[in-house]
């Protein structure tokens, strides 16, 4: 396993398989298949996927280190960019057939509907992800200020959660169980964050009582 | 007597040549491109049947209704695989899958509370009340998307005028069918059943008032609320109520299910209202099942000659 995720060649079959649903609803649209309303498949559809991929980004540091593989890295940023690509496709199925690319109608629901305002925020917030995820401007920031900046997938991760459940009418098991697990992998960091501080204080005590003791 | 002798063939008539020739050629090749249509047609039928849907049969004599529009009516397939009937499912494809093994025979539907004869009708019964008419509604969900429907049915005021309200009665009441045995997936429904609801009397009375019984020729199909609904057209969709089992008449304002289940969205009257929106959407515009772009949404639906006087000094702001 190890050395199959160092294997650079890797990449090309993850990365089909995550155009795999787009690819499919093309399929569907070109043949007729998206149901009788057409539009609202492609919105969910594409939303659905948004959110699996913030999700699956999210697990990469996790499963990482609980099961010390390394080499998972290699792919957050291709899961981190299809994340992206799926909020681009999602924002267009709004922006065209709901608002008939009007910018100025668009605006003005953005402003009035807090579902449309989460949603659009969690949007907003992937585009300086998006457009900082090369390895030049990794070295421009500084991996720390990086590292910071794109913290800022935990807050789209959690608008695009409350924008799915703002959407429903009663139905909120799906959207309570993108919540629960969004939750679980935000709260594993705040843990891991939490050990790994009182490890590195009590390194320093012990560091202190022992330069004390000298 | 002249007689008038067709002319000659002439040199213009004689079939050229190379056509001549070729006509062997020209005959393979059409029934070659016929052959790929029909071959072309058969696979688009597997993947998207055309099913063919006027039985005709069943309701032989209906009269037309002036009440109709003549707008572009929505197909069987899209109206029978898009629905909002929670007791079978949340997802508007599970209801056409989850309903097909609902009972719908025998049926019966109880007329009570203030009226002068209780009744209980048979859906035999019903379906002779009075003449069968084909009303061509527009249906808009509170959702934001709308149909075009060839209901099938009669006036409220049929079953109103053969029961006789007493002067208490000043609303309806309607109950849906609900057995969790045949329904399943309603655990996930996240309403309370069975479903009701509600119109203020005069609003039952309104010859737009539809008691239904089928659709496109046909009896309704289960997940369209077989075998007896209401479609009220000014309202929004949920107002329908499916597969009724009571009707009551009483004196106060009934419990509705969706207010039930959220006060602030989801008003007694629900008329279709492009001024007063939904608080989490826009209902000022629509999307007619099968376009792309969102259509006006109109005041009443368009029925507005046939209901605004209903709600003369009324503020439907506030009763939305």
């Amino acid at each position: 396993m190890p050395s199959l995720l160092a294997n650079k060649w890797t990449k090309v079959p993850v990365f089909l398989l995550c155009l795999f649903p787009f690819g499919f609803l093309v399929w569907r649209s070109f043949t007729g298949n998206l149901g009788p309303n057409q539009v609202e498949t492609l919105q969910h559809t594409t939303g659905d996927w948004t959110l699996r991929f913030l999700v699956i980004t999210l697990c990469i540091t996790p499963l990482r280190k609980l099961l010390k593989l390394r080499d998972l890295i290699r792919f957050r940023r291709m899961l981190g960019l299809f994340a992206f690509f799926y909020a681009c496709l999602h924002f267009l199925t709004y922006l065209g057939p709901d608002q008939s690319f009007d910018p100025a109608a668009m605006w003005k629901d953005v402003a009035k509907r807090p579902f449309i305002t989460v949603g659009f925020t969690a949007f907003v917030l992937l585009i300086p992800l998006a457009i900082t995820s090369t390895a030049g401007w990794i070295r421009r920031l500084g991996g720390r200020r990086w590292q910071w900046l794109h913290r800022l997938i935990y807050i789209s991760a959690i608008c695009g959660v409350i924008h799915y459940y703002w959407l429903v009418k009663s139905a909120v098991l799906r959207p309570l169980t993108y919540g629960a697990i969004v939750a679980a992998l935000l709260l594993w960091r705040l843990g891991d964050w939490l050990f790994r501080r009182g490890r590195s204080i009590a390194v320093a005590q012990k560091t202190e009582n022992a330069s004390a003791k000298v | 007597m002249l007689i008038r002798r067709k002319p000659e063939l002439t040199y213009a008539d004689v079939t050229p040549k190379d056509l001549y020739f070729n006509r062997r050629k020209f005959l393979q090749a059409m029934s070659l491109a016929g052959a790929a249509a029909f071959v072309g047609k058969s696979l688009l039928e597997l993947t998207a049947p055309t099913r063919n849907v006027f039985a005709a049969s069943k309701f032989p004599n209906l009269a037309k209704s002036p009440f109709s529009t003549t707008e572009k009516q929505n197909t069987l397939e899209e109206v029978s695989h898009y629905n909002n009937f929670y007791e079978f499912g949340v997802d508007k494809d599970q209801p056409a899958k989850n309903a097909q093994k609902f009972r719908t025979s025998p049926w019966s539907v109880s007329v009570e509370g203030e009226v002068k004869t209780k009744r209980k009708f048979t859906l035999d019964e019903i379906l002779k009340l009075a003449p069968l008419e084909e009303r061509i509604y527009r249906h808009r969900c509170v959702e934001g998307w709308s149909i075009v429907v060839p209901w099938i049915g009669f006036s409220f005021s049929t079953i109103a005028n053969l029961v006789q309200p007493t002067d208490k009665a000043k609303y309806v009441a309607f109950e849906s069918a609900y057995d969790l045995s045949q329904m399943p997936e309603s655990r996930y429904a996240g309403i309370q059943l069975p479903y009701v609801e509600g119109l203020r009397l005069d609003e039952a009375m309104n010859p737009l008032t539809l008691v239904t019984v089928g659709m496109y020729g046909d009896s309704l199909p289960n997940q369209d609320g077989a075998p007896v609904r209401m479609v009220i057209p000014w309202k929004y969709g949920f107002k329908g109520i499916k597969s009724i089992v009571k009707i009551k008449f009483v004196s106060k304002e009934p419990p509705t299910t969706w207010n039930l289940a959220n006060s602030q969205e989801y008003g007694f009257y629900s008329n279709v209202n492009p001024n007063v929106d939904h608080p989490r959407w826009s209902q000022a515009k629509e999307r007619r099942l099968g376009e792309i772009f969102k259509r006006a949404t109109l005041m009443f639906n368009g029925y507005q000659d046939q209901v605004a006087s209903l709600y003369t000094g009324m503020d439907l702001k506030k009763y939305y």
